[in-house]
C-alpha cells in the first residue's frame, strides 16, 4: 500500500510534466496544423537558458525561469516568422520536413555551444525530502508540479476565456472567416507558435534542474510529448493535459508492478491500444481546441 | 646522346618509384577512435577522448611510431549502437585505418564488431564490460577493460567486509547493465548472499523513481548500480528524495566519483565505487610514476579532474594500438592484429598483455586489468576503511 501510494505520487508528478510538454505540442498542431518536431529542442533551450542565467548572469532561480520562457517564446516567434510563414499554404509534409530540419539544426547548435557533457543546475530548494506519512517527495518536485499545473490551467483559461484565445480558436476553425472578422491571422500564428515554444521552454526550465542538461535531452521530451498528444487526441487540449497524467501513472505502475525493463513499452502499448480502439484519442469527446 | 636519354629515363623512373615511399614516411599513421561524444553518456566519451589525445601527443613527442607521426581520427557514436557501426565502417572504408579504439558502451562495441570481422581490422576495446564481447568468437577484438565477471571477482575479497546479506540491482538496460547484473548476482549467490530485485532503466531515462520505489519496498541492504555517471547522479538524488537506505556500490568504473560529489552532493555520501584508476592516489597504481605523470599532464591541460577515471582508458587504449603498430612494423590491419598478441606494455591501469578468450580458433584478446574500490566519505574520495587496513 505504501509502495502504491509512492508510485501514484511519482506518476502524478511525472505525468504533470508530460502534460505540460504535451499541451504546447497539441496547441501548435491544433491551431496551426504544424507538427512541431522541434518541440523538444525548445525544451532543451529552456533548460540551458536557466543554466546560462544562473551561471552567466547569476540571477535568482525564480527570475531565471521566466527569463528562459521568454527566450523560448521569442525564438519560437522568430522561427514562425522566418520558417513557417512562407510555408503557410504548403502541404503538412513539407512543413514537417522543415520542422525536422529545425530540430536537427537546434540540437547540433546546442551541442556546439554547450558541449556534450551533462551539466547540472543548482536550486534554492533543500535536497532533504518532504515526508508525508510513508511517502516522500523533494521540495523541488512539488514546486515543479505546482508551477506546471498553474501553466496548464493558465493556458486553458487563456484559450477559453480571453479575446486572444477566442481569436486563436476562430482562426483554427476557419481562417478566412476569422480574417474577415478582423482577426490578424499572421499575428495569431506567430503568437500561437511562440506560446507553444514558450510552454516547452517552461517545461525545460522546470525539469532541467530536476534532471541533468545535455544537448539531446529534448529527444526524450519530444517522444513523451508526442505520446501524450496521440493519447489525448491530436489538437485536443484537455486530452493532452489528462493524457500526460495517464501516461505518467501508467509508466510508473508498469515499472513498479510489471517490469522496469519494459517501462517505456507500457506507455506505447497504451498508445497502440488507443489508436486501435479510440483512434481520435482517449478523450475525444472532451472539449476540443476550437 | 642515347646514353644521356637512357640515364635520364632511368633517373625519372627511379624518382617515380621512390616518390610513394618518400611520401609515405611523411604521412601520419592513422588510428581510428569511436566514442560517445554526445548523447546520454557523453561525459565519459569526452573524457576518454581527452586521454587519447594525451597518448597521441606523448607518442609524437617521442618521435611517433615507425618514424611517423600518429594521427587520431575521432568519430562520435552519439551513445547509439547504430552510429557505432556506421562510424566503424567509415573509419575502415573511407579512412583506411589499420586499427580502431572504441566504442565505450558494450552495446556500441557489439554493434561495431561485425564490421571488424567483415573488413578484417582489429579494435582495442577500452571500456566495455559485457562478457559477450570476447566470448562471441571475434578474433579482431582486444579488450583492456575488465568484463563484469572479472570485476565481480575483484570485489570478492571484500564481500565479507561489506557484509552483504541481500542485494538489489539497478542497471542500464543495455548489454553492459544486463551483463553486470548477472555477473555480480552470480558472485553473490556463490558466496551465500541473496539477490533481491533486479531492475532496469533505459539509457536515456531521467526519472527512476518507479524503480527506486520498488527497490525500497524490498528488504535488501545493498544496491548495485551499473550505468554511466549521468544516470548514477540522477539515481542517487532520487534515492535520497525517497529516503532509500542502502549501501550503494557502482560497477563498471564509469562513476567519476569526483563528478558525483559535485553534481549529486550529499546524495553521493557513503557510496562505494569500483574503479580501474585512482587518480587521487596515483602512487598506489602499479606504475605510480606513469600514473602521476598522466594526472599532472591532465591537470596541465585544464581537463576536469573528475574525468581522469575515464580518461586513462583513452591513454591506455592508444598506447596499446600504437605499440602493436610498432611491433607489426607496418600499419597493416592484419599485421597489427597479429602484433596485438605480442603487446606487453605498462599502462596507467597496469600491465597490458592479451590472453585468449572465447571459442577455440576464433579467440579474442583479453587483458587482466587492476581493479580498485573507493568510497565517498565526508565529501571526499577515500579508500574504504577495510581496504585501507589491508
Amino acid at each position: 500500500m505504501e509502495q502504491l501510494l509512492q508510485h501514484l505520487l511519482n506518476g502524478l508528478l511525472l505525468g504533470a510534466t508530460y502534460s505540460l510538454l504535451g499541451i504546447g505540442l497539441t496547441l501548435v498542431f491544433g491551431l496551426m496544423n504544424v507538427v512541431n518536431f522541434a518541440h523538444g529542442e525548445f525544451y532543451t533551450l529552456g533548460a540551458y537558458a536557466v543554466f546560462a542565467a544562473l551561471v552567466g548572469a547569476s540571477v535568482s532561480f525564480f527570475v531565471a525561469i521566466p527569463l528562459a520562457i521568454a527566450v523560448g517564446a521569442a525564438l519560437g516567434a522568430l522561427c514562425e516568422r522566418v520558417l513557417l510563414r512562407p510555408l503557410r499554404d504548403e502541404s503538412i509534409d513539407t512543413v514537417m520536413l522543415v520542422m525536422i530540419g529545425l530540430w536537427i539544426a537546434m540540437q547540433n547548435a546546442e551541442l556546439l555551444g554547450w558541449g556534450g557533457v551533462a551539466k547540472s543546475v543548482g536550486t534554492p530548494f533543500s535536497t532533504q525530502p518532504v515526508v508525508l506519512g510513508h511517502v516522500s517527495v523533494s521540495p523541488l518536485r512539488i514546486f515543479v508540479f505546482v508551477v506546471s499545473a498553474a501553466f496548464i490551467v493558465g493556458a486553458h483559461l487563456l484559450l477559453a476565456r480571453t479575446k486572444l484565445g477566442r481569436a486563436m480558436r476562430a482562426t483554427f476553425q476557419d481562417r478566412e472567416t476569422a480574417a474577415l472578422m478582423g482577426v490578424s491571422i499572421e499575428r495569431i500564428h506567430t503568437i500561437t507558435f511562440a506560446f507553444g515554444a514558450g510552454l516547452a521552454a517552461a517545461a525545460g526550465a522546470l525539469l532541467g534542474p530536476v534532471f541533468l542538461l545535455y544537448p539531446s535531452m529534448g529527444d526524450l521530451a519530444s517522444l513523451k510529448a508526442f505520446s501524450v498528444v496521440i493519447l489525448g487526441g491530436l489538437g485536443n487540449f484537455a486530452g493532452a493535459a489528462l493524457g500526460g497524467i495517464v501516461l505518467g501513472v501508467a509508466e510508473e505502475l508498469g515499472a513498479g508492478y510489471v517490469s522496469s525493463g519494459y517501462r517505456d513499452a507500457v506507455g506505447f502499448v497504451i498508445i497502440v491500444a488507443v489508436l486501435l480502439l479510440r483512434p481520435s484519442g482517449l478523450f475525444a469527446r472532451a472539449e476540443r481546441v476550437g | 646522346m642515347n646514353r644521356v636519354i637512357t640515364s635520364m629515363a632511368l633517373l625519372v623512373l627511379g624518382l617515380v618509384t621512390a616518390l610513394p615511399a618518400l611520401a609515405q614516411t611523411g604521412e601520419p599513421i592513422k588510428i581510428g577512435v569511436i566514442q560517445p561524444l554526445s548523447g546520454p553518456v557523453a561525459a565519459s566519451g569526452n573524457y576518454v577522448r581527452m586521454g587519447t589525445e594525451i597518448a597521441r601527443d606523448w607518442i609524437n613527442a617521442r618521435g611517433g611510431v615507425l618514424g611517423r607521426q600518429v594521427q587520431l581520427l575521432i568519430e562520435d557514436n552519439k551513445s547509439d549502437p547504430k552510429e557505432a557501426a556506421t562510424a566503424a565502417e567509415k573509419l575502415i572504408v573511407r579512412d583506411k585505418v589499420p586499427v580502431i579504439m572504441g566504442a565505450w558502451g558494450s552495446s556500441m562495441t557489439l554493434a561495431a564488431m561485425p564490421k571488424l570481422e567483415e573488413y578484417g581490422v582489429p579494435m582495442v576495446v577500452e571500456t566495455s564490460s559485457a562478457a559477450s564481447i570476447t566470448k562471441r568468437g571475434n578474433p579482431w577484438v582486444f579488450r583492456i577493460s575488465p568484463p563484469s565477471e572479472m570485476e565481480a571477482l575483484g570485489l570478492e575479497k571484500y564481500l565479507k567486509d561489506f557484509g552483504i546479506k541481500q542485494a538489489d540491482f539497478l542497471a542500464v538496460n543495455t548489454d553492459w547493465g544486463r551483463g553486470a547484473a548477472t555477473a555480480f548476482g552470480d558472485l553473490l549467490k556463490r558466496s551465500g548472499a541473496a539477490v533481491g530485485a533486479t531492475e532496469f532503466m533505459d539509457q536515456a531515462a531521467t526519472d527512476m523513481n518507479a524503480q527506486i520505489t520498488k527497490i525500497k519496498a524490498g528488504t535488501s541492504d545493498t544496491l548495485f548500480l551499473t550505468t554511466g555517471v549521468e544516470q548514477i547522479t540522477l539515481v542517487l538524488k532520487q534515492a535520497q528524495e525517497q529516503r532509500l537506505a542502502r549501501k550503494v556500490i557502482t560497477t563498471g568504473g564509469s562513476s567519476s566519483p569526483s563528478q558525483l560529489i559535485k553534481q549529486a552532493g550529499p546524495a553521493a555520501e557513503g557510496t562505494y565505487h569500483i574503479l580501474f584508476f585512482t587518480p587521487w592516489f596515483p602512487e598506489a597504481m602499479p606504475d605510480g610514476k606513469l600514473a602521476k605523470t598522466f594526472v599532472d599532464e591532465w591537470n596541465k591541460r585544464g581537463h576536469p579532474f573528475e574525468g581522469l577515471t575515464e580518461g586513462f582508458r583513452g591513454h591506455d587504449g592508444i598506447m596499446t594500438a600504437a605499440d602493436a603498430i610498432k611491433l607489426a612494423g607496418k600499419p597493416d590491419p592484419k599485421a597489427v592484429r597479429d602484433a596485438l598478441w605480442k603487446v606487453n606494455i605498462m599502462g596507467v591501469n597496469g600491465p597490458i598483455r592479451f590472453e585468449k578468450d572465447g571459442p577455440a580458433g576464433k579467440e579474442s584478446g583479453q587483458s587482466k586489468p587492476s581493479i580498485f574500490i573507493v568510497q565517498i566519505r565526508d565529501g571526499k574520495i577515500a579508500l574504504p576503511t577495510f581496504a585501507a587496513k589491508k
